[in-house]
């Protein structure tokens, strides 16, 4: 289990002061002239070899984002755009950090930007987020009123601003090019890649999206070393991270524990353990409602990480843990996540637009028993034929959970189908 | 939307009022020049606020005209994002989460209840004009579930009967507590910190048992 020393976010319960003199005495803002003095180069490359992976879902080295960005302007001005549109069913932590760790968050964008060239921040919270986005707003007007952005931040010289922008519901805009048009005015849907946001992102700008976490931890690695990052947890999965815990579980709960920390060790000691005790588990939904549902089986012995989950084809996603216990209707609970997709796809492409809709219809057979059994296989098919054809992930979101069912839970469905026409030849 | 029917009535004129104008410019000015379409969502949530809740189609236009806009685009963003409401809306807007870590922890019950209590079905308002009833996509506050979020607030942690006294103190023009209804400060363990246990004296002291 994770010590306290090496928690990065030591106020997450909110039961301290998270505004700038509780901050303080948590050491942020402690010595970030000294951070920026590193350099560019310098801190880049200490990210990059802390291992940090993004925590927003994808997993994509945080060091390697930023070296993507140019070295020098070509007359354009650089943006670094903060991810805070947290709507990915079950995940519930950058709330956490921006009502009661705002400054971490502040302090990263600035050092951040500093990395990549760039004097402006923007951070696309969710719309629902009103009141975390007052607490960040008021430590936002904190920072610039003690110099530590604005026109000449941390006394560094480097003028940085940070602006927030507000969603207004949308699950689409965490996608980032979806983000960058909804924060054009637009609406919120994905753009083609290439050109990547790095070359024509915000603005026509150069352009690196980042979520809350990954930023928010940035200057602590560079505080502590990048050794003492990537001594944590595993190779290729480093570092502590927050967790989120919902479903049941006997006290579902927020924590930041190490990466590749064993899934049973996460429940058991942070959470109070499976309702009515492990045996009583049913399933997890490890990382989200994008990943594919894992069966008791495959619970006991898993490690919470990218690399680990990804072995049991699923993935650690947003960290979103969503523990079912044996009362849970499995195909109900995968048909919801269905139903939720269909709602937010943007439209744009049609295996997406079209086959949410229609995923969500054939699962409700699923759920009433009264597809055919030969429905299932078709079910699959479909999945494959929508993930990887759309612009975005939202169309592989919706997909794979619905695979992670078929792959695990088969005979449930068949035991529905076949209960439901053995009623109907008894009345028949 | 489509052939839908109007059986409201929508405003012949709308303008900024003056403490609204106040902070239109505040917020075009944090995006770059030529730039200024950023601007229209929030000021479209703020056309909403000051009209009651709900986005007539004037207001779209004056926000529109007033960010040299085509109006047709800013119809596009009002009618993509789901917080602008393009009709009349109760004073208090429930919007119950039902997506998957709400509904494992019991949000059929919360609607059920608020349902009986209100006596309305999803999508419809009180005759006092007082409750929108809906239900909500993730709401990200999933170790809080089930939960509820009322206007700009959330309430967490609910069960049938402690989301029905919410909705009966704002009916009595009451201000129930916000976040958890359970006496948990935050997303922290219910049974107590298993994490920063060093601040358990401050848990105590917050949650009033110190």
């Amino acid at each position: 289990m994770l010590a306290d020393k090496d928690r990065i976010f030591t106020n997450i319960y909110g039961l301290e002061d998270p505004f700038l003199a509780g901050a303080r005495k948590r050491g942020d803002w402690d010595g970030t002239k000294a951070l920026l003095e590193l350099g560019r180069e310098e801190i880049v490359t200490q990210i990059k070899a802390s291992g940090l992976r993004g925590r927003g879902g994808a997993g994509f080295s945080t060091g390697m984002k930023w070296l993507f960005m140019p070295k020098q302007s070509d007359g354009r001005p650089h943006y670094l755009v903060i991810n805070a549109d947290e709507g990915e069913p079950g995940t519930c932590k950058d709330r956490e950090i921006m009502r009661h760790d705002p400054h971490k968050l502040i302090e990263g964008a600035l050092v951040a930007s500093f990395a990549m060239g760039a004097n402006a921040a923007y951070c696309y919270v969710r719309g629902e987020f009103f009141r975390e986005t007052e607490a960040l707003q008021r430590a936002v007007d904190e920072a610039y009123e003690a110099g530590l952005i604005g026109d000449n931040a941390c006394g560094s010289g480097y003028k940085f601003d940070f602006y927030i922008h507000r969603g207004m519901g949308a699950y689409i805009c965490g996608e980032e090019t979806a983000l960058i048009e909804s924060l054009e005015g637009k609406k919120g849907q994905p753009r083609l890649k290439p050109p990547f946001p790095a070359n024509v992102g915000l603005y026509g700008s150069p352009t690196t999206v980042n979520n809350v976490e990954s930023i928010a931890v940035a200057p602590e690695i560079l505080r502590r070393g990048a050794e003492w990052f990537a001594g944590i947890g595993r190779q290729n999965n480093t570092g502590t991270k927050l967790f989120i815990i919902s479903g049941h579980v006997n006290q579902p709960c927020t924590v930041e524990e190490e990466m590749g920390i064993p899934l049973k060790e996460l429940l058991e000691k942070h959470c109070g353990g499976v309702r009515g005790g492990w045996d009583n588990l049913l399933a997890v939904i490890p990382g989200g409602a994008s990943v594919p549902v894992l069966p008791k089986k495959l619970c006991e012995t898993v490690l919470m990480d990218f690399d680990s989950l990804r072995e049991v084809q699923s993935g650690l996603g947003t960290a979103a843990v969503m523990v079912m216990d044996k009362s849970t209707d499995i195909v109900r609970a995968i048909t919801r996540l269905s139903a939720f997709y269909k709602h937010e796809s943007c439209g744009q492409c049609t295996p997406c637009r079209e086959g949410t809709g229609w995923m969500w219809r054939m699962m409700e057979k699923m759920v009433a028993g009264t597809a055919h059994v030969d429905e299932i296989d078709m079910l699959e098919e479909v999945t494959r034929q929508i993930e990887g054809h759309t612009i975005c992930a939202l169309g592989d979101a919706a997909a794979w959970p619905i695979q992670g069912l078929i792959r695990h839970f088969r005979p449930e469905l068949e035991k529905r189908i076949a209960a439901v026409k053995a009623g109907n030849s008894q009345a028949a | 939307m489509s052939g839908h029917t109007e059986t409201f009535e929508q405003p012949t004129s709308f303008a900024f009022s003056s403490k609204s104008m106040a902070a239109v410019q505040a917020i075009i000015a944090k995006y770059p020049e030529g730039w200024q379409a950023s601007a229209v969502m929030p000021l479209l949530d703020l056309a909403q606020r000051q009209h009651d809740g709900w986005l007539p189609r004037v207001a779209m236009d004056y926000v529109a005209d007033m960010l040299g806009m085509p109006r047709i685009r800013v119809y596009e963003v009002a009618t993509f994002y789901t917080m602008y409401n393009l009709k009349p809306i109760g004073k208090y807007h429930v919007q119950i989460c039902t997506n998957l870590p709400c509904w494992l922890r019991g949000s059929d019950d919360v609607v059920a209840s608020c349902k009986r209590k209100l006596g309305v079905g999803i999508g419809e308002t009180t005759d006092d004009g007082l409750f929108t009833l809906s239900e909500a996509e993730c709401l990200g506050a999933c170790v809080n579930a089930p939960m509820m979020q009322i206007n700009d607030d959330f309430y967490e942690d609910l069960d049938a009967g402690s989301a029905e006294t919410v909705l009966t103190e704002l009916a009595a023009g009451g201000k129930p507590k916000t976040g958890s209804q359970i006496g948990r400060y935050t997303c922290e363990p219910a049974g107590g910190l298993t994490s920063l246990v060093h601040q358990a004296g401050d848990r105590a002291a917050k949650l009033g048992e110190a």
